[in-house]
């Protein structure tokens, strides 16, 4: 069922009330998730919402309505709301507002997908979780969780400009994590939640069952592993911790709009300056970063933004020069750049807005393998388990679940808490050793914006090694 | 009978004729509209609405439960709604937990009640008008805070909210309620220095832009070429603005009653974790005149009232729905959410008790500092004045220890005279530990409504002086 004549009748609406540009997207989304703790399901859930959002420029300002009543008199109406909203706008206006050029585009997409997430029976994907977290609790969790999480999304999105695009997303992804709690603290391990546009073959690859009881033991190990050591040393990441470092140290920092301003309230702004666009160093030579909503089934796949922008791989660092930005058409017009494509929402009602797509760290010539064999002291830390970043993305300090020492090129001790930290380019700059074994990671739980929106975003990564950091913070 | 509670009798009539009169079915209805202003180089640049009804269906059919939610709220969308959920209900593994449902019990609101009636002097704290708002009211708030920064560039945003819900099960509790919220956030920027003022309210008329902007503004022109400060253990007081942060994190984190009952909270019931003169309670009806922030029932049909989570420095209690409390022999708190029972049930109206002898301000003093703030600024020998903490997260859930950075204005302090601003500094901190005995040298004598950035939680938050807090780095590493 298409729902091009709703979206086009909001369109329209918002013209008739003095729009010079407006768009309009309906939304129908499934979502399905499940959770499991000690052997038994703990919460099922299972949602649909649908409903369309319009988006109106008036003069320079923009006004956004989002309704859930799909009937025509209702999106006819929203579009006039939306067009009013602009107008108020205006109380307090900013510069012109321009889009950069678009060609019209009539098309359809969806993404790959082999088990349709949604037609996995409840009972075995209940069964999967239960013996997962059933196998933890034997193999020593005090406490073991899993979960999953399916999002199935068709889209028809309408722009005045003769947009008209249909797109089907489905996205899934799932884990399993160990607890042990000890004297006065508790450790964990998890199968780094593993999330991407594709079907329940993801999940099925993750062997949450047969993960489980490593990570039990892992993580009853931890509790009496000695802390990591605190100083300065040679670290290497796995690729789970350096897609991570790549989301908020890189992902969030060549976000446009953040550059301009727009952000700077809630979500902060960035350290690049655009005036230094394709000359800044970002990191070292082997720092290749790309925006490309084309890698097949990760996370921040699509074929078209939601401003009907076709997706596109794009290099943001180039032999660790600062070469591209996360933009918007709007965005993109403030700061003369010729390119937009990264424009998203989480859904009908909220504003679309500049997010990630897929921006990762092209891979080098090294293995994981032959990088600690390279290394007589350092650490090695994988899997996140906090994150914290400055509002201009500088300052981070991120804690991993596990690490070990490295010394005289061998893996030794299992070291607890470890924590890293650093300013950003200064850690970019470091790294001398990268591998080739590139993984392709999600991040589910991406915040932005105000009101709040969570954006799905992908991250191919592989290890790292970086040199002189500071390691083992702790209060 | 409001709408809202006709959708929920209806889907509780649609689950009787289609599963049996054996289903134990619970059924919230919410309406929500919301409206946000946002500007940014002091100018709106989002303006957003939306509005929309959500159905969220939970139910226990022989022995398993299932919950779905939908916002096709006609006749075909609630039936496809019970439909799914009981055929979720009925493949999926038996649950153990389930705790059974809240049995009717009048909601605790009365004439008399803080948050309702004269005291208020609003209907359950419910205000028409900022419920109707437009978008030229917010804007015109946006106005005078930019105006009132004197040329300053300026962002952030101007909402507000109203929600209409009911709540109905198959034990026969049916209730509803309705709220309203009006909040402002924003900054002030100059020389590469940022302030903030923001505040919540029950009514958008309690806003005023210009007050906001201006001690935005006078923190961004007080924090013009900051020092750096070397890593190590400082004397600090946080404002209400920070406070708040620890609030935030004390609820999701140590009287989410979920991690109490499987010991990932430092919370231990009766025992003397905080300084004496820490209280804290969660007011989810409003008090003293302050109007009702939430609903008056949660999502488990549980009626709402306060909670005294820490009085006189000793834990007294940590939050819970049905399924938490059963694990721990405690009755329901009234802090079921949609995902408690997976991440544990929170508390979302914190208050930190303010000092009851401390004045409620200076008129004199810096103007960057919090009138409330002033006193205990003027006690500190020498340490920080910190307005904000940013992007905290958690390294030992246990412990609470906590990492972030300051932002938004931080200046050294020596004698009780701010000497110059500091750069934004990161800190490496356990919340109980520095809130522990003896470690809490004063608290302000007024508390301030905060607004939470994410979800629909608001927090009352005096200012701090602490004796210790663990500065682990600057902008140099």
């Amino acid at each position: 069922m298409s729902h091009f004549d709703e979206a086009g009748a909001a369109v329209q609406a918002a013209l008739d009330a003095g729009a010079r540009y407006a768009d309009a997207r309906v939304m129908v989304c499934r979502t399905e998730s499940m959770t499991a703790r000690d052997g038994a399901v703990e919460d099922l859930g299972s949602d649909e919402s649908a409903g369309l959002g319009v988006r109106a420029l008036v003069g320079s300002s923009w006004g956004f309505y989002a309704v859930p009543d799909l009937a025509e008199p209702s999106a006819r109406a929203a579009g006039r709301r939306a067009a009013q909203i602009a107008a108020a706008s205006a109380q307090v206006a900013g510069p012109p507002a321009e889009l950069v050029p678009a060609a019209p585009v009539v098309a359809s997409w969806a993404s790959d997908c082999v088990i349709d997430p949604l037609s996995v029976p409840l009972a075995d994907k209940g069964d999967l979780l239960v013996r997962a977290t059933a196998a933890a609790k034997e193999a020593g969790a005090d406490l073991a969780q899993a979960n999953y999480a399916i999002w199935d999304t068709h889209k028809w999105f309408v722009s005045s400009e003769g947009h008209r695009i249909d797109q089907h997303i489905r996205e899934c992804g799932g884990g399993v994590t160990a607890h042990a709690i000890g004297d006065g603290e508790v450790q964990r391990r998890s199968l780094p939640g593993q999330y991407g546009t594709r079907g329940w073959e993801l999940i099925d690859e993750l062997d949450l069952v047969g993960n489980a009881p490593r990570l039990a033991e892992e993580a009853r190990a931890l509790l009496t592993a000695p802390l990591c050591p605190a100083g300065e040393t040679t670290l290497i990441l796995g690729g789970s911790q350096l897609a991570l470092q790549i989301h908020e140290s890189v992902g969030h920092a060549i976000e446009l709009d953040r550059i301009l301003g727009w952000e700077a309230a809630f979500a902060g702004t960035s350290w690049l300056d655009l005036s230094r666009l394709g000359t800044l160093r970002y990191g070292s030579d082997l720092m290749n970063i790309t925006i490309d909503p084309t890698f097949p089934g990760a996370l921040g796949s699509f074929g078209f933004d939601d401003e009907g922008t076709p997706a596109a791989k794009r290099h943001a660092v180039r032999d660790g020069i600062w070469v591209g930005v996360l933009a918007g058409r709007d965005s993109a017009a403030v700061a003369g750049l010729d390119y937009a494509g990264s424009v998203r929402s989480d859904g009908w009602a909220r504003l679309p807005m500049v997010r990630m797509t897929n921006v990762g760290l092209e891979p080098g010539p090294h293995t994981l393998d032959e990088i600690i064999a390279a290394t007589d002291d350092g650490v090695f830390m994988d899997v996140n388990r906090s994150w914290s970043i400055d509002d201009r993305r500088l300052n981070f300090q991120f804690g991993c679940e596990i690490g070990f020492e490295i010394k005289n090129g061998k893996r030794g001790r299992m070291l607890r808490n470890p924590t890293y930290t650093g300013i950003g380019p200064r850690f970019w700059q470091s790294m001398d050793m990268l591998s080739s074994e590139t993984v392709a990671w999600g991040t589910p739980n991406c915040g932005k914006g105000q009101p709040g929106q969570v954006g799905h975003t992908g991250h191919p990564a592989a290890p790292a090694r970086f040199t002189d950091v500071r390691v083992g913070v702790r209060g | 009978m409001s709408a809202e509670l006709q959708i929920a009798a209806k889907v509780v009539e649609l689950v009787r004729a289609l599963a049996g009169r054996s289903a134990e079915a619970e059924v919230t209805v919410r309406h929500h509209a919301l409206a946000l202003t946002r500007f940014a180089n002091s100018a709106i640049h989002q303006n957003v609405a939306e509005a929309s009804t959500g159905v969220r269906l939970r139910l226990h059919l022989d022995g398993r439960t299932a919950a779905g939610s939908t916002t096709l709220t006609g006749a075909d969308g609630l039936r496809s709604l019970v439909e799914r959920t009981i055929a979720a209900a009925r493949v999926t593994p038996p649950d153990p937990a389930w705790a059974g449902l809240t049995r009717p019990a009048p909601l605790h609101v009365s004439a008399n009640h803080p948050g309702s009636g004269e005291q208020s002097g609003l209907a359950f704290g419910f205000d028409e008008a900022t419920a109707r708002a437009t978008p030229a009211e917010r804007a015109e708030r946006v106005r005078a805070f930019v105006d009132a920064a004197g040329g300053l560039e300026t962002a952030g945003y101007c909402r507000t909210a109203y929600i209409s819900a009911a709540f109905a099960n198959t034990a026969g509790q049916a209730v509803t309620g309705r709220t309203a919220e009006a909040a402002m956030d924003g900054i002030a920027r100059a020389g590469g220095a940022d302030g903030v003022a923001r505040l919540a309210t029950s009514r958008l008329a309690g806003l005023d832009g210009a007050v906001l902007g201006a001690r935005a503004a006078a923190k961004a022109r007080a924090g013009a070429e900051p020092v750096e400060l070397p890593p190590g253990r400082y004397e600090v007081v946080l404002e209400p603005t920070a406070v708040a942060d620890l609030l935030h994190n004390f609820a999701v984190f140590g009287f989410n009653g979920k991690a109490y009952a499987q010991k990932q909270s430092f919370a231990e019931l009766g025992t003397a974790q905080f300084d004496p003169s820490v209280t804290i309670v969660d007011e989810p009806l409003g008090s003293r005149g302050e109007p009702a922030a939430g609903l008056p029932f949660d999502d488990e049909g549980t009626p709402r009232r306060s909670l005294v989570l820490v009085r006189e420095g000793v834990t007294r209690a940590v939050t819970h729905d049905r399924t938490s409390a059963a694990q721990v022999g405690a009755e329901s708190t009234g802090h079921a959410a949609p995902g408690s029972r997976s991440w544990g049930p929170c508390p979302a109206h914190l208050r930190l008790e303010a000092a009851p002898l401390a004045a409620g301000g200076s008129d004199g003093g810096p103007p960057m500092i919090e009138a409330s703030a002033r006193p205990l600024v003027a006690r500190m020998r020498r340490g920080l004045l910190v307005t904000d903490l940013w992007y905290t997260r958690v390294l030992d859930p246990k412990t609470l220890v906590v990492t972030g950075l300051t932002r938004n204005g931080v200046w050294l302090v020596e004698d009780g005279e701010v000497t110059g601003p500091v750069g934004n500094l990161r800190f490496t901190q356990s919340y109980p530990q520095a809130l522990g005995p003896g470690r809490v040298l004063g608290i302000g004598g007024e508390s301030v409504l905060l607004p939470d950035s994410w979800a629909d939680s608001r927090y009352a938050a005096p200012a701090l002086h602490l004796a210790s807090w663990n500065i682990t780095g600057n902008a140099s590493g």
